[in-house]
Parts: C-alpha cells; structure tokens; sequence
C-alpha cells in the first residue's frame, strides 16, 4: 500500500488533509468526481453568505452568517483537497482556475442572496439536506470522505437550528416580514427537486443514499415552514442540470468575483 | 456617538453575555450584543464571543434587567473600606496561649 493512511487524521481540518495528499493519500477517481460536487456545493454558498458581511440587518448577524458560510468553506476546503488529490490538484486549482461549465454545484446554491427571507429559506432548506447528506456520509466505504462527514454533521446541525430560528421569527412576527418569509419560501421551492435528483457521479457505497436524505428532510422542513404558520410552496421543479455544468446566468459574475484576485496575481499570498 | 441601546432606530434590545470558559470556574462578563429575543441572543454570544474556543457555557440577560450601582457615587460607595483595617482577619493578633487559631 502506497499512501499512508492516517484517517482519523483527516476529519481534523483542511490543512491536515492536505498534509496528508502531499504524503501520498490519493482519492479514487469516481469518489474524487463525487467529492468534486459536493465541494462545489459548499464552496458557492460560502461565496454567497460572504455577500452579507455588512449587508445583514445588525452587525450580530453578519457574523451568524459569516460564519456558517466560514463551516461550509471549511468543508469545501476538505472536499475539494480531496477530490484534487486523484489528479494532481489542489483546493486553489479546483476553486479558481475551473470555468463556468466545470463547476458541479447544484443550482439552488449559486443562486444570488435575494432579501433577508430567500436566504433564510434556502438556509432552510440546504442545511436540513447537507444534515441528512453528512449524516448518511459519515457511513460512507470511503473512509476519507466519512471522516470530513463526521467533523460537517455537526456543524450543519447548528446551521439548521439558525435557519429554523429565522424562520419562526419571521413567520410569526409581522405582515410584512411572514409576507416575505413566504416569498422567500416560494421562490426557493423550484430549486428543491434537483437537491434529490440523482448525483451522476454517484458511486455504490460511497455516495449517500438520496432517497435516506430526502426522507430525513421531509421530516424537518415541512414541518417547520407549518410551525412558523407559513405554507409549504407547490412549484414546478426548475430545469436543474448544476451537476452536468449548467448554471443559473447569476453564476458567471459569482465566479468572477470569486476568482480574480487569484487569476490577476497567480500565487499570491497574504 | 451614543451609547449603546441609546438610540430608537435601534429597535433591537441589548444583551449582556457571561462565559464560563471551563468547568469549575465562573461566568464573566466578555462583553453585550444586540438580539431580538432570548435564543436570538444566545446564539449570537455563541457566535461572536466563543469564535476561538473561549468556553464551554454562556449566559445572556437584558441589559435593562440588570440594576447598577451609580457611577457618581463611587466615592461614597466604596472608599468607605480604606482606613477600615479591622474588616480584614489580618488586623487582629492571635492571643498568647490561645489554642487552635
């Protein structure tokens, strides 16, 4: 055996992962293509949260935000170390010097922040899913990918509760914040249906099992949209496709913004 | 600028939090926030005063629960101890030939 098979070390951070791809640890290439997905996920929406440092309504939660975006960052971080790791690759390459069509995220992550009620209702809904999704992963046969799972759950778990507080609050507070709370919910909804759709990268045993996750937020989120005295949105699923490269037209400038420091002054550090 | 709270537009009430940064020892004041309500309040603590493993409990209260001495009575408040040396256990001499002291 090649690679030196430190797992229990993995799950620490970033950094010790990426310590351990430099010592030889390679992702096989169907879970690093898996992998690459689900880091794209957490990477786009990182980049959104980041969009309401001092833009959210107090300063307290601009750093709520902030750092739910910094867990999922982190996770991404993980997950793209990862999944570069079978090609020679690292978390920067895959982060900024990927184009639009490369990107694997599913679409409900890179659509833009919309009002204070979108972002919660897409909060909602991803951290009940990203729950289910890690919960499923830390059983994964891939043992790197169960070890970063194990480390996100946790975290995940407390976006949850942020999101379930929110909703509450804005649901039962005023008209005008339960009108676009609503709002919010409704424009979100189309985006839900490609969240279960099958992972074209998905692979037996590795990947987690969908339908498991699904049923676990069905437990949650329709449940808390009915607690905060709000409706659960009927919508007609949106065309999807994040997984084959297609995106939403809000993307490009997501991705520019994102990525120019480092195609400007390639290496640079601070 | 006004203090904290001072202010209408701020429609979100302040908050005073308490972390106890390990077991064994007692909360402390780090610092106040604004919060709409109680669990608002306790998991924006969380989230900007225990950023770097500060602790392993906090507490928050309404700012307006909390009854203070006045500032401008400090002098009648709490110089009254100086030259009150018989307060301290160190003022007095233990008597010749009493035991157990």
């Amino acid at each position: 055996m090649s690679a030196p098979l430190r797992r229990e070390a993995h799950a620490s951070s970033p950094e010790a992962l990426a310590a351990d791809v430099e010592a030889g640890t390679r992702a096989d290439e169907a879970v690093a293509r898996y992998a690459l997905g689900l880091g794209d996920d957490a990477l786009v929406l990182a980049q959104r949260l980041g969009e309401w440092i001092a833009n959210a309504p107090e300063l307290e939660e601009d750093m709520a935000l902030g750092n739910i975006g910094l867990d999922l960052l982190g996770h991404a971080r993980s997950l793209l170390t990862y999944a570069g790791s079978a090609w020679g690759r690292t978390e920067d390459d895959l982060a900024y010097f990927r184009d639009e069509p490369e990107f694997r995220c599913r679409q409900i992550f890179e659509l833009p922040i919309g009002d204070f009620g979108f972002t919660i209702a897409r909060q909602l809904v991803v951290s009940a899913y990203f729950r289910g999704l890690y919960r499923q992963l830390t059983g994964s046969a891939d043992p790197v990918l169960a070890a970063i799972a194990s480390k996100a759950v946790k975290e995940v778990a407390y976006h949850l509760e942020h999101a379930e507080g929110w909703i509450r609050r804005l649901g039962l507070g005023t008209d005008e914040s339960h009108r676009r709370m609503q709002a919010g919910l409704d424009a979100v909804w189309p985006h839900v249906e490609e969240l279960f759709s099958p992972d074209p990268a998905a692979v037996p045993g590795v990947s987690a099992d969908l339908d498991a996750v699904r049923a676990e937020w069905d437990g949650i989120v329709p449940a808390a949209i009915r607690g905060a005295g709000l409706r659960v949105p009927e919508a007609p699923a949106a065309r999807g496709g994040g997984r084959e490269g297609v995106h939403d037209e809000s993307f490009g400038h997501l991705l520019a913004e994102m990525q120019v420091l480092a195609r400007s002054h390639p290496g640079a550090t601070w | 600028m006004a203090a904290p709270g001072a202010s209408e537009r701020e429609v979100w009430p302040l908050w005073e939090v308490f972390v106890r940064a390990s077991r064994g020892l007692s909360h402390v004041h780090v610092g106040s926030l604004h919060a709409a309500d109680e669990e608002m309040a306790v998991r924006s603590a969380r989230d900007l005063y225990t950023r770097r493993g500060e602790g392993v409990s906090v507490w928050v209260v309404r700012s307006s629960q909390i009854t203070t001495s006045d500032p401008d009575d400090r002098d009648a408040w709490f110089e009254s101890p100086n030259g009150k040396d018989f307060r301290h256990a160190t003022y007095y001499t233990a008597s010749e030939g009493v035991p157990h002291l």
